[in-house]
């Protein structure tokens, strides 16, 4: 059980920054980092040299060394990453919150720099951008030995199975994934940032050609370059800082079925799935109801896991997902609760959840373009058929 | 710049393949048989798949690679139709199932000589046996006769 020392309203995030999302700009993952750092640490109103912890993202190749060497040779004295993919993309929130609320570390950088665009391949590495997938070896000594040799070689079609499982349990419907891909391009189209802004229509979204059944091209992510840093650091600290700060309220991980060991996934409970176990700790040491939260962010990769995720934490009761996103249910004005209000990762861009928690911060702030009135509580969720992690952000 | 000249696609052409382990050598050396073997806890006789060092259930190391039965039900499943690795170009669309046999495991394969509009949950399948290498036998299914 938690104890007293938790990481409840002890840090926050002060600074904010990122790079143009497109999907093309002819940068290194490395040189894209260090733009969203920077820019980062202005908004902070911070030296990069106050830097002294690193929480980065598992998959994410611009490592310690090389931003010592371009942040002035800060005293770094704390540096973690998460695992697992789009599943650690709020839990680098809690890392930091940790290390802050530990006294490990006092200003601690999260940042994510991907060059994922179709065309920012470059060379025949997994690791030098486009789709890792495409560069997978031919002879599998992981658990990906046990699908991708019978064709399921990408997440997107290990997240088609687990959605259609989902429309068998419950009826889910292209018309419940259509009304989240809308109601996400709607906000996309307030959003300057966003690379995908022509609105879309029902008949727009069923048009779409199908990529892996369930799903169309417009249930899924979009493929972008761009980068996106945050500056973490203690509530304390952060009340002179120049933003007003996001506060961590809560943070919570856990590890549960996942999705590239398909088996263990379907052979658990769904009680068991990560996020629900997420969600109970979150809420409990927020002390706050799911009712509560004015505005959340799903990892949305795809329309029918957003659905899923408003189940998951506790928004809808299972099954009632794609009921609750109708008819504009997730949209920034009268919505049920307005989710992804930048666009998200269907229609802003795919910083690996990252665009999602500036997003975040800004509705804290009072900044966002797509402002949901009197936001005090914003749900911020990793990855959802990973093990994962989640934060609550409050206004001091 | 220079990433555009020198950009270049590796796409493999050959199918990935497992990689045999010491964890799974008893499950791949089984198909090649012609059977699927999946590891069974000794005391609480629960199946399990992957392969894994205990049991998820009632965490004892003690199993046995036991028959399966072959048979079971589509538990939930995908119509890929692209894109996809080159090695699986040439059959979309196709179809990736997740069976679940009757022994309680999960598994993941394709439904052979199965259009894809004839996929559908709770369909009953039987495992069939594709040699690909020396080493390494696919396990597919097809609908129960
Ligand atoms: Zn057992």
């Amino acid at each position: 059980m938690p104890s007293s020392n938790t990481i409840r309203d002890q840090a926050a995030i002060v600074g904010i920054g990122q790079t143009k999302f497109s999907k093309s700009l002819g940068m290194s993952e490395y040189e894209m980092a260090v733009d969203a750092i920077f820019a980062a640490c202005e908004d902070a109103g911070i030296s990069p040299r106050e830097i002294d912890g690193l929480v980065r993202y598992d998959m994410e190749q611009t490592d310690e060394e090389q931003l010592l060497s371009v942040l002035g040779n800060p005293l770094l004295r704390f540096f973690a990453g998460t695992a697992w993919g789009g599943g650690g993309s709020a839990s680098v929130l809690v890392v930091a919150a940790s290390a802050i609320a530990s006294g490990m570390s006092e200003t601690v950088l999260v940042f994510r720099s991907r060059a994922r665009g179709k065309q920012s391949s470059y060379g025949k590495d997994p690791k030098q951008g486009g789709r890792y997938w495409e560069k997978l070896a031919t002879s599998l000594p992981g658990l990906n030995q046990w699908h991708v040799p019978q064709g399921l070689v990408s997440a997107f079609q290990e997240m088609a199975m687990i959605s259609m499982r989902h429309r068998i349990e419950y009826g889910t419907t292209d018309d419940h994934y259509a009304d989240v891909a809308i109601a996400f391009r709607e906000h996309a189209m307030r959003n300057p940032h966003a690379v995908m802004r022509a609105p879309m229509t029902r008949e727009d979204h069923h048009a779409s050609r199908m990529i892996a059944d369930p799903l169309r091209l417009y249930d899924c992510n979009i493929e972008t370059d761009g980068a996106v840093a945050f500056i973490v650091t203690s509530v304390e600290r952060a009340r002179d800082l120049r933003q007003p700060p996001a506060v961590i309220l809560a943070g919570a991980m856990a590890a549960g079925s996942h999705h590239i060991r398909m088996s263990s996934m379907f052979e658990r409970p769904w009680e068991d799935e990560s996020p629900v176990r997420v969600a109970r700790q979150l809420y409990e040491m927020a002390g706050v109801k799911p009712r509560e939260i004015g505005a959340a962010f799903f990892y949305d990769f795809f329309t029918s896991l957003v659905i899923i995720g408003l189940e998951q934490y506790g928004f809808a009761p299972r099954g009632e997902g794609g009921p609750f996103a109708a008819n504009g249910g997730l949209s920034w004005q009268g919505g049920r609760l307005a989710c992804n209000t930048n666009g998200g990762q269907l229609s802003e861009a795919f910083i690996h959840g990252f665009n999602n928690t500036s997003e975040a911060v800004r509705q804290i702030r009072g900044s966002s373009t797509a402002q949901v009135e009197g936001c005090d509580l914003v749900l911020v969720a990793g990855g959802n058929t990973d093990p994962t992690g989640a934060v609550i952000l409050r206004r001091l | 710049m220079a990433h555009g000249s020198q950009r270049e696609q590796h796409l493999t052409q050959d199918l990935p393949l497992p990689q045999i382990s010491r964890d799974n050598a008893e499950f791949y050396a089984a198909a090649a048989r012609g059977e699927l073997r999946f590891q069974r806890c000794t005391p609480c006789r629960r199946f399990r798949h992957y392969p894994r060092p205990a049991c998820p259930y009632c965490l004892s190391r003690d199993f046995t690679w036991e028959l399966s039965s072959g048979r079971g039900t589509v538990y939930t499943w995908t119509i890929v139709r692209g894109p996809t690795l080159p090695a699986f170009q040439d059959k979309l669309p196709y179809n990736v199932v997740d069976v679940l046999l009757d022994e309680g495991v999960h598994f993941q394969s394709e439904v052979l000589d199965c259009a894809p509009e004839e996929i559908h949950a709770g369909m009953p399948v039987e495992a069939v046996f594709v040699p690909v290498t020396d080493e390494i036998t696919l396990v597919k299914f097809r609908r129960q006769a």
